[in-house]
């Protein structure tokens, strides 16, 4: 009978005993995340982010390709010209509005490989998580590196994967980048305080 | 005794003494639960509960809360009054049975609140009422899983209590008494586990099935019946279900220190200090309550079939025979 063959197997019990008494002396591989965040991989694809050039103008010319390129259209752009006045990028043309859903991006990283100019990149940022829809649209104030936190990186720029501007991930706990002091958490705060003239 | 602790009537000291014991009980159940689920998970390679104060410290007090505060259900199809009663019923018998329980002792005897002179049959009756609360819960419920669960119960507790009755007769032999602190104080010089090895494991193995845990849990067996007995159970009905389930896990881990590993008696000659007595009988009980769980871990549930097979044609021979060679060895060199 075989359930009495199997009661009576000791071998098997005492293997199946030291497994479990083993187990329990194991170092556990858990990350306990909110405290400890896992080091990605140095190309993570992550949150975007517009990049400047180092004399603060927009990389962005406004040329659409990465709103082309992007297979789950996520990715709105609607172009307007640079007036001698208003210069945004060295171009002739600028992004008026720059729009990602974040919640329709799949994170392939294709618009990255499009943009002429580097301008849109993907950051190992991944924390977005937030209480509604709308706020995973993702427009200039939130993508577009703020003038006084650097110009942003291009990935193969970044050592160790890490974006200069960027604690978030890796062991580092602080959100608050080590060079220029500034909280990569609160840059779209910011600069919408900046727009109403709130900001100091 | 000193004139002033004589003043005090005796049922004021007992219920004194009861009062304390439950707050003690009932905080050790708490923690069993937390020791439970933070062994299962290391043996898991899991971290375990550790979001609710220091190491999950107050996970219990979380979990307790939570438990309060969900909705009594009570199914149309239920027979009212005993779908209320039963998880009384379960709960008072598990804590009855530490009303007699000695923890530890000195040289002036046992310390329990009742030290009754049929002890370890006051236990045994106890446990055994105790399976009519699990029987009527499933009965009552009106509803197939809860009541195929509580017919298992039923013929699961009859097979195996008698082959523990028949593990602990040996024991009851050796000691020429069923009075618990009597037992302890027969086992100073050589504990009962030695003679009665046979008997520690069937005891072992039936206790286990007698409290409804893994791998003999086919009372709850949430992969086919649901949650067996308590499936229509929810709130504070289930917690007291629950409750009752881990004190009687307590109950047979300090009934096999009691009987089987010396009590509160230290692994060399007699204890003369009880608090270093109730040391020693804590880290025994503790042992089981680790085992138990380790179990838990390790092994499958058994079938139904085989269940009743282990039981009805491997243990209780086994035991019968044990009890018999006992019995003869005791007639002969006793």
């Amino acid at each position: 009978m075989p359930g009495r063959k199997n009661l009576f197997n000791v071998g098997a019990l005492v293997r199946g005993f030291s497994t479990t008494f083993h187990f329990f002396f194991v170092k556990k591989p858990t990350i306990e995340y909110p405290t400890v965040k896992k080091q990605h991989a140095p190309r993570f694809h992550g949150l975007h982010e517009l990049r400047r050039y180092a004399d603060g103008k927009e990389r962005c010319i406004g040329c659409e390709l990465c709103s082309i390129a992007c297979p789950a259209n996520a990715i709105t752009v609607i172009g307007a010209e640079n007036t001698p006045t208003d210069r945004l990028s060295p171009g002739e043309r600028h992004a008026a509005r720059y729009e990602i859903d974040e919640l329709r991006c799949i994170f392939c990283g294709l618009c990255e490989e499009a943009c002429p100019t580097d301008a849109i990149v993907l950051t190992p940022r991944f924390e977005m998580a937030d209480y509604r829809r709308g706020a995973f649209v993702y427009a200039k104030d939130r993508l577009l590196v703020p003038p006084e936190a650097g110009v942003g990186s291009a990935p193969d720029e970044r050592p160790n994967g890490i974006p200069s501007d960027l604690g978030m991930v890796g062991h580092v706990k602080s959100t608050v980048d080590i060079a220029t002091g500034y909280d990569a958490t609160n840059r779209g705060t910011i600069l919408k305080d900046q727009r109403r003239g709130l900001a100091g | 005794m000193n004139a002033a602790v004589a003043s005090v009537p005796l049922w004021l000291i007992v219920l004194i003494k009861s009062a304390i014991l439950l707050l003690v009980v009932i905080t050790t159940f708490a923690y069993s639960m937390l020791f439970e689920r933070k062994v299962m998970a290391w043996m898991q390679l899991r971290p375990g509960p550790n979001r609710v104060g220091p190491w999950g410290m107050l996970q219990p007090a979380a979990d307790a809360l939570k438990m309060m505060f969900k909705e009594d259900l009570t199914p149309n199809t239920a027979d009212p009054l005993i779908y209320r009663l039963a998880p009384f019923i379960s709960l008072i018998c598990a804590m009855g049975t530490f009303a007699i329980i000695p923890f530890t002792g000195d040289a002036s005897g046992a310390y329990s609140i009742g030290d009754v002179n049929a002890g370890i049959l006051f236990v045994f009756s106890l446990t055994s009422i105790g399976v009519y609360g699990i029987s009527l819960a499933g009965w009552a419920s009106g509803s197939k899983f809860p009541l195929l669960g509580s017919v298992r119960s039923t013929a699961q507790m009859i097979s195996y209590e008698l082959s523990m009755s028949m593990s602990v007769i040996g024991v009851l032999i050796l000691a020429g008494s069923t009075s618990l602190s009597a037992i302890v104080g027969s086992q100073q010089r050589v504990w009962f586990v030695v003679p009665q090895i046979v008997g520690f494991v069937i005891y072992i193995i039936t206790a286990v099935a007698e409290t409804n845990r893994a791998p003999f849990d086919l009372v709850e067996a949430e992969t086919e019946l649901v949650g067996g007995f308590h499936t229509e159970y929810s709130g504070l009905r289930f917690g007291l279900f629950f409750i009752a389930e881990y004190l009687n896990m307590i109950t047979v881990s300090c009934l096999a220190t009691l009987l089987f590993l010396g009590g509160w008696n230290p692994l060399f000659g007699p204890s003369d200090n009880a608090f270093i007595g109730l040391a020693w009988f804590v880290a025994k009980a503790a042992l089981f309550l680790f085992f138990y769980i380790w179990l838990r871990t390790t092994l499958p549930r058994l079938r139904y079939d085989r269940l009743m097979d282990f039981g009805w044609k491997v243990l209780l021979p086994v035991a019968t025979l044990n009890l018999v060679i006992t019995a003869v060895a005791v007639a002969v060199w006793g």
